[in-house]
């Protein structure tokens, strides 16, 4: 149940040393699929994509088939791959990047051809230099056999790839924000409506937004098909997921999995447990913008999209952080608030504002300044970047990024109240 | 730091080329200006509002949004320390303290003598082998604070004209987020990313 199911990390997995070069990509079946997709229309792909029940591995698990069918009918429409890779916690777009740069072109051309697209842009984060060297080669590379520019495969089909260094700035992660940068603008989101990229994208044009890991899923969807796809997966969770795990584990990494395993399982048999003489205290199951787990509650619980948003939080991009009982709370909420803080874009009042206030108060907590009305005003903050504290969120901002910086604070109130009270009374950190 | 060399022009037109509409190269062309003066200057600026057709304060606003366009002198060699959450639950903060401490320059600062600047960086996606730094954007997991002061005295006094990245993980890293396997032929020469489209990626050791 726990052993890897392997499909997007297969080939890295088999031929360590060389599994980014195109001959081995070439040796081990590739571009046959792109090369089929290529003959194939648009409305077969689409279906077929929609019958896999591929969910973008970007963080929103929504549909891949659903939003490529959303795509607006005016041409040119762009393919833009997200590889702004930011969320703190998720290293697992950077593997694929790295690793198996080829697979992720092949699912390129197989996402263009479905979506009737002619350019293609990769936007990887500027500070993934060795992944980007490693896409650049490889989409080289694929101009070079044919397989991109024009008459890709022999056909009359032209596809252009350019690879697009970010700057450094999470909300670049964020769609509309990376179509803003892609464009040479401020990397601020834009509002949906009217900016949703299927219908009003990069130059204002449709647009499909596609995550690494989903585009790495498709060469596997039309060689296995989609029966198989959906065979490796779990009920509405089809197909494999990676899981990047990090923190008090002794055995970190990404790991490629079936869904429907248990926390425990995962943490305690895949991630190899704790450390010796160390207790789980509380775990991030989806990313750093992922309301917090507790082993009394959620430990027992599969590891399913729909359970996951049953217990309130979500699988995001895949990031798992675990902390053990040496951990300070108000300490590790201070630093992913600080995190949105600083990767705020500043165009809402909420967040911008917000976040700040957030980092402030959870730091003079911290360091022993805090008030006994600290818990109430950082609910009460909370409040209003997220109206009523849900999860799923409600929206007072443009984006999700302000109350992605609520989730740790519900979590250490909700979970953690006696550790921040005794902050406040002790007048100091009980871990420092 | 007067005007970009012809090369450079050269280069920045290859790159607004390959996309739809000139404004889409303003990042890559800051990465060139970068490259050109060691940091993005005024004149950089203006170099590049020239090459895509839009007004230097319109290049400001792109550049002051993202933090890897260094708008102050900056040393040789950029030390960014991950202090995000993973990296910070195994040790982040102390590497970074390391850092500053063996460089003697704060984070946010350069040294005197321009030859390193330190830097708290947000998650670099190195969470399976935190706590991680990079060096002019080229990685290195698994760090502790002893490494990374030996990292900082290494770049001192080798003073190597090209960052690579196996280089670095050997001498000073630890556990990975995951295999590396694979040999990197390329490194960095300056505080901004290597990368070959912006001709800004040599090869390590000095040969192809």
């Amino acid at each position: 149940m726990t052993a890897q199911t392997r499909l997007v990390t297969k080939r890295m997995v088999d031929h360590p040393t060389d599994s980014h070069t195109l001959k081995r990509y070439m040796a081990t079946g590739g571009y046959k699929q792109a090369r089929k997709a290529v003959r194939m229309t648009r409305d077969e792909l689409v279906e077929m994509v929609k019958a896999s029940g591929l969910l973008g591995r970007g963080g929103a698990a929504f549909s891949a088939g659903l939003k490529w069918s959303f795509l607006a009918p005016a041409r040119p429409a762009y393919l833009v791959v997200n590889a702004d890779e930011s969320e703190p916690g998720t290293f697992k777009d950077r593997q694929l990047l790295e690793r198996d740069p080829h697979q992720l072109v092949e699912g390129i051309i197989i996402t263009a051809v479905a979506n009737e697209v002619h350019h293609a842009f990769v936007y990887i984060r500027g500070e993934y230099a060795k992944p980007a060297r490693r896409v650049q080669k490889a989409v080289e590379e694929a101009y070079q056999k044919g397989y991109l520019g024009d008459k890709i495969f022999g056909t009359d089909y032209d596809l252009e790839v350019t690879v697009h260094l970010g700057g450094g700035a999470y909300i670049c992660g964020e769609e509309t924000a990376l179509l803003n940068s892609l464009e040479g603008l401020r990397g601020e989101p834009r509002l949906k409506p009217p900016y949703f990229p299927a219908a009003m994208g990069l130059y204002n044009k449709p647009t499909i937004v596609n995550n690494v890991e989903t585009l790495s899923n498709l060469p596997h969807i039309l060689e296995g098909g989609v029966d198989g796809f959906k065979a490796l997966g779990h009920a509405a969770d089809t197909g494999t997921f990676l899981f990047s795990i990090s923190g008090h584990v002794r055995k970190p990494g990404n790991y490629e999995l079936a869904h429907g395993l248990t926390w425990r399982e995962l943490i305690f048999e895949v991630a190899g447990g704790l450390r010796e003489g160390r207790d789980l205290k509380t775990w991030i199951p989806g990313g750093a913008s992922a309301p917090w787990f507790v082993p009394d509650d959620h430990l027992e619980l599969p590891i399913t999209k729909d359970d996951t948003a049953k217990a309130g939080s979500m699988l995001g991009s895949g990031a798992v952080v675990v902390m053990d009982d040496t951990t300070c709370v108000v300490r590790a909420a201070e630093r992913i608030v600080r995190f949105f803080s600083h990767e705020s874009c500043g165009q809402c009042t909420p967040c911008r504002e917000g976040t700040t206030w957030l980092e402030m108060i959870l730091h003079r907590i911290e360091t022993g300044q805090g008030r006994d009305v600290d818990i109430d005003l950082l609910l009460d903050v909370s409040d209003n970047i997220s109206v009523g504290l849900d999860w799923p969120p409600k929206m007072t901002t443009i984006c999700p990024l302000g109350p992605s910086a609520v989730s740790p604070i519900i979590s250490i109130t909700k979970y953690f109240k006696g550790e921040i009270q005794s902050h406040i009374q002790r007048g100091s950190c009980p871990f420092a | 730091m007067s005007r970009w060399r012809q090369k450079t022009r050269e280069r920045a037109r290859q790159i607004i080329a390959t996309y739809p509409e000139k404004r889409s190269a303003v990042m890559p062309l800051l990465y060139l200006a970068m490259a050109e003066d060691g940091y993005l200057t005024e004149e950089g600026m203006a170099e590049v509002a020239d090459q895509v057709g839009i007004t230097p304060a319109q290049v400001l606003s792109a550049a002051s949004f993202y933090t890897m366009y260094k708008r102050e002198p900056t040393g040789k060699y950029l030390i960014s320390c991950c202090t995000s959450i993973s990296c910070m639950l195994l040790g982040g903060d102390d590497v970074l303290h390391a850092v500053e401490d063996e460089a003697g320059v704060p984070h946010g600062e350069t040294d005197s003598a321009g030859v390193l600047s330190v830097e708290h960086a947000e998650c670099i996606g190195a969470c399976g082998g935190a706590p991680a730094l990079q060096v002019n954007y080229e990685l290195v997991e698994g760090v502790t604070p002893e490494k990374a002061r030996q990292l900082v005295q290494w770049l001192r006094t080798a003073h190597p004209d090209v960052i690579g990245t196996d280089e670095l993980q050997n001498l000073f890293g630890g556990n990975p987020s995951f295999d590396w396997a694979i040999r990197e032929d390329l490194g960095a020469i300056g505080p901004y990313p290597a990368f070959s489209p912006l001709g800004t990626a040599a090869p390590v050791g000095g040969e192809e």
